[in-house]
């Protein structure tokens, strides 16, 4: 080994060490893909999926040209469909505000014990689709508005209280320091330290959910929650495709419409 | 009158802030605290409000026993301790008056702090306040829309709206220019001697020290090593303070800032109204 | 001190809007909006009291979870699950690579990048659950489906974020290596590659979380996955075992999140 040193030295992209292990990890990606694969498809029946270019030229076909006039009894739904996400935006809000401020590391009463059952309520309610909320709402209180509002609502706490709990940890502490300097209680401290810096975020993140659960709100009609998903689950159990292209366009419509509000508000704000 | 004895205060990291630290600051003085970077001062000037807490010693405001309050008492104390900033620390969203009325938050209720309703006589203090640091104009901006120097002067500003029995005024010309900070040093010395204020100022620019201040206290890696007048402050002195280094261009400008002070301070003052 | 008189009362200007009349029309509005959209609430009260004790059961069901009795339905629902999410994951970052570059303004040819970007808004703009429905009636029931899916979803997601991170990528290296005569395919594996690679790493690994969550929800339009076992689940009003599902699901999510986060840091 004592020439090899002496030999000029040949320059390689990488050492042969890390260009092996970087092959092997590879190499496990693909296998895993394979196994995968194998297992997902092992029940799939392939006469339907060679059958799908037909199926999809056929369901195709019936779904043009929409049925234009079914829109007189979408106006109500899309009615429903926005107060969901409306309300149980605000309703998110109410309930995120004070787990944020539990789940803020500066502003948290306790680290040990309430600021892990903050971070807990926060991950359960992000994991959890809003669709899976509303389908147990729908179990629990009946079907209807209501149920979405609550599933709406309880995602909407998850999202938006970590952001805003983020938001308050990278607050400017001197500001705080200052006001706690002029003899203020924890209170005063937040509505005159804390609230200013934290406010615009607040407001950018609410509305960003908001945009975000129009879009959800749309669908949760499927489990029964109201609103116009409940005509897209009434048109598809009877195959009527034209109406299911109708409300397919005023879903897309409405969504374009509900970015381009909150993307005007967003911008106002900041 | 402020009383400190034997303060010490050591970080959960092990670090020694503060060393067994004793002085008097009588009514009326304005003492410059000088040391390097990390000798303890921002420490010593937080424990005097407890911001930190201080880990043996005691700190006497009058006849009362800062270091011996509970959290809800101690809240009445700090309303009697204003404090000023390095970097001004204001609330940067919220108007100049907001920032100014914040100096009453420790004598009025929560909902009158939330609601902006203070009692008359605080907003007309808070005027008459932004009128003396000449910045009456911009009570109604956001405090973030104001230069370095306005920001300071609310800095100021707020602090005396707590009709403060003690000024902790922490490097207030860290981030100013060489002009803006002899103009806010004159300002906070002047409303020092307007109202017999007690005040220490932290700061690491010993020229702006010996020209504003009776009385200078120097911190070496928590303790102190000097305590006396500015004349007093020689290069030895200096040197036992910051280390070795040739101190005579500090002298020579000192002297230099001297001669035309008078002139200069002219000039700034009607200057001062327009900044 | 002056001595000239000081006003004694002071009033917060409005924060958020100057105008008065706009003020006053704006809060009005959503006022008005509020009473309306709270009125036209059709609740039926009786059901949601009789609904309270269900829920209090799901709450018992959530803390109190029964993972034994349905285990083979869960177990072959997570299996669908996270075989559907691996696998669409990887040929959604597959395809979503060669659209992205060909969606980014500073490196395609103009006809290249409109035929990316309307790809890409047409992925976007339909939800997972509008696309579930629709491959579920062509492909038939079954993971397949949402598999297909979640492959066309983490297109739309991918395409679009690497094509925003190859257009802000620093002209200057593009340059340099530009003028050392190479081609476009070099360019793209030495100036771009290189500053994107580990950004396209830790957007697939987040959209790998995303999928897996996303593959709990298109269950219930039919295409496979744990989706379709909590379906039935909560349809017959066993909430111990709907617990056990939702709590393999935020667990598995927890545990993703956080490798996920310890692979990005190890990567950058």
């Amino acid at each position: 080994m004592a020439t090899a040193a002496e030999e000029k030295p040949v320059w390689r992209h990488r050492t042969t060490r890390a260009q092996l292990t970087l092959w092997a990890g590879w190499l496990c990606l693909v296998a895993l893909f394979v196994y995968c694969w194998q297992v997902m498809t092992a029940d799939t029946i392939w006469a339907f999926v060679a059958d799908a270019p037909r199926q999809a030229a056929d369901i195709g076909s019936r779904m043009f040209p929409p049925r234009w006039g079914y829109i007189n009894e979408l106006w109500l739904p899309l009615w429903d469909t926005i107060n969901i996400a409306t309300l149980g935006t605000l309703l998110g809000i109410l309930f995120a505000l004070p787990v944020a401020f539990m789940a803020a590391r500066n502003t948290t009463p306790s680290v040990m014990f309430v600021r892990p059952v903050a971070l807990f309520i926060i991950v359960a309610s992000r994991s959890i689709n809003s669709l899976i909320w509303a389908l147990l709402l729908v179990s629990i209180i009946g079907p209807g508005v209501l149920a979405g509002i609550v599933a709406i609502g309880l995602r909407s706490i998850g999202f938006i209280a970590k952001l805003l709990y983020e938001a308050i940890e990278e607050i400017d502490e001197t500001q705080v320091e200052a006001v706690t300097a002029t003899g203020a209680g924890a209170a005063q401290v937040v509505d005159y330290a804390i609230v200013p810096q934290v406010l615009p975020a607040f407001f950018g993140i609410s509305v960003f959910r908001w945009d975000i659960n129009i879009r959800e709100s749309t669908i949760l009609g499927l489990v029964g929650a109201g609103g116009i998903g409940l005509q897209l689950q009434a048109s598809l159990n009877v195959l009527a495709w034209p109406q299911v292209t109708l409300i397919f366009v005023v879903i897309l419509a409405t969504v374009v419409v509900s970015e381009w509000v909150s993307a005007k508000v967003r911008h106002a704000i900041i | 009158m402020l009383r400190v004895t034997g303060l010490t205060k050591t970080y959960a990291t092990g670090d020694k802030a503060l060393a067994d630290v004793s002085f008097e600051v009588p009514e009326g003085q304005v003492v410059g605290l000088i040391g390097p970077s990390g000798a303890g001062k921002s420490t010593l000037i937080r424990c005097v409000n407890r911001l930190v807490e201080p880990t043996a010693g005691q700190v006497h405001l009058g006849d009362l026993e800062i270091t011996a309050l509970s959290r809800r008492e101690l809240r009445r104390a700090r309303r009697r301790i204003g404090m000023i900033f390095q970097e001004y620390a204001l609330v940067e969203r919220l108007t100049v008056m907001e920032n100014v009325l914040s100096g009453r938050l420790g004598y009025v209720p929560f909902w009158r702090s939330f609601t902006r309703r203070y009692p008359p006589g605080d907003v007309e203090k808070g005027f008459a306040l932004l009128d003396r640091v000449g910045l009456i104009q911009h009570a109604d901006k956001r405090a973030d829309a104001l230069s370095g120097g306005q920001r300071q002067r609310v800095g100021i500003a707020r602090a005396l709206e707590q009709d403060p029995e003690l000024l902790l005024i922490d490097e207030p010309t860290a981030s100013l220019d060489p002009k803006t900070s002899r103009q806010i040093m004159r300002l906070v010395v002047e409303i020092c001697q307007e109202r017999a204020l007690p005040a220490i100022i932290n700061i690491h620019d010993v020229v702006l020290a010996r020209q504003f201040t009776k009385r200078i206290i120097g911190l070496q890696a928590g303790s102190v090593v000097f305590d006396g007048s500015p004349e007093a402050l020689d290069e030895t002195v200096l040197t036992r303070i910051y280390g070795e280094e040739d101190w005579t261009a500090i002298r020579r400008r000192d002297g230099e800032d001297g001669e035309d002070d008078e002139d200069e301070r002219e000039r700034e003052e009607r200057l001062a109204g327009l900044v | 001190m002056s001595d000239t008189a000081h006003p004694r009362v002071w009033r917060r200007p409005p924060v958020l809007i100057r105008d008065r009349r706009w003020r006053y029309a704006i809060y009005g509005g959503a006022l008005v909006y509020l009473i309306a959209a709270v009125g036209s609430l059709e609740v039926n009260w009786v059901r949601v009291l009789e609904g309270l004790e269900r829920g209090w059961r799901f709450i018992q069901g959530f803390l109190a979870p029964d993972f034994t009795t349905r285990w083979t339905d869960i177990s072959q629902g997570l299996v669908e699950s996270l075989t559907m999410t691996v696998t669409s994951t990887v040929v959604g970052v597959l395809i979503s690579v060669p659209i992205g570059i060909g969606a980014a303004r500073n490196i395609a040819p103009r006809a290249v990048y409109l035929v990316c970007r309307s790809i890409i808004a047409v992925s976007r703009a339909l939800q997972e659950i509008i696309i579930a429905i629709l491959f579920v009636a062509m492909f038939g029931f079954g993971p397949f489906a949402g598999f297909l899916t979640l492959s066309f979803a983490t297109i739309g997601f991918l395409a679009k974020l690497l094509a925003e991170d190859i257009e802000d990528i620093d002209e200057a290296q593009a340059e340099a290596v530009r003028a050392t005569g190479a081609s476009w395919w070099q360019l793209v594996n030495y100036a771009i590659q290189p500053q994107v690679m580990p950004r396209l790493i830790g957007l697939s690994l987040y959209r790998l979380d995303i999928n897996f969550r996303e593959s709990a929800v298109i269950g219930i339009v039919g295409a496979g996955g744990i989706g379709a076992t909590l379906n039935t689940a909560i349809d017959r009003y066993e909430f111990d075992s709907a617990g056990a599902i939702l709590l393999i699901i935020i667990a598995i999510v927890m545990v993703a999140e956080y490798s996920s986060s310890y692979v990005r840091k190890w990567v950058q």
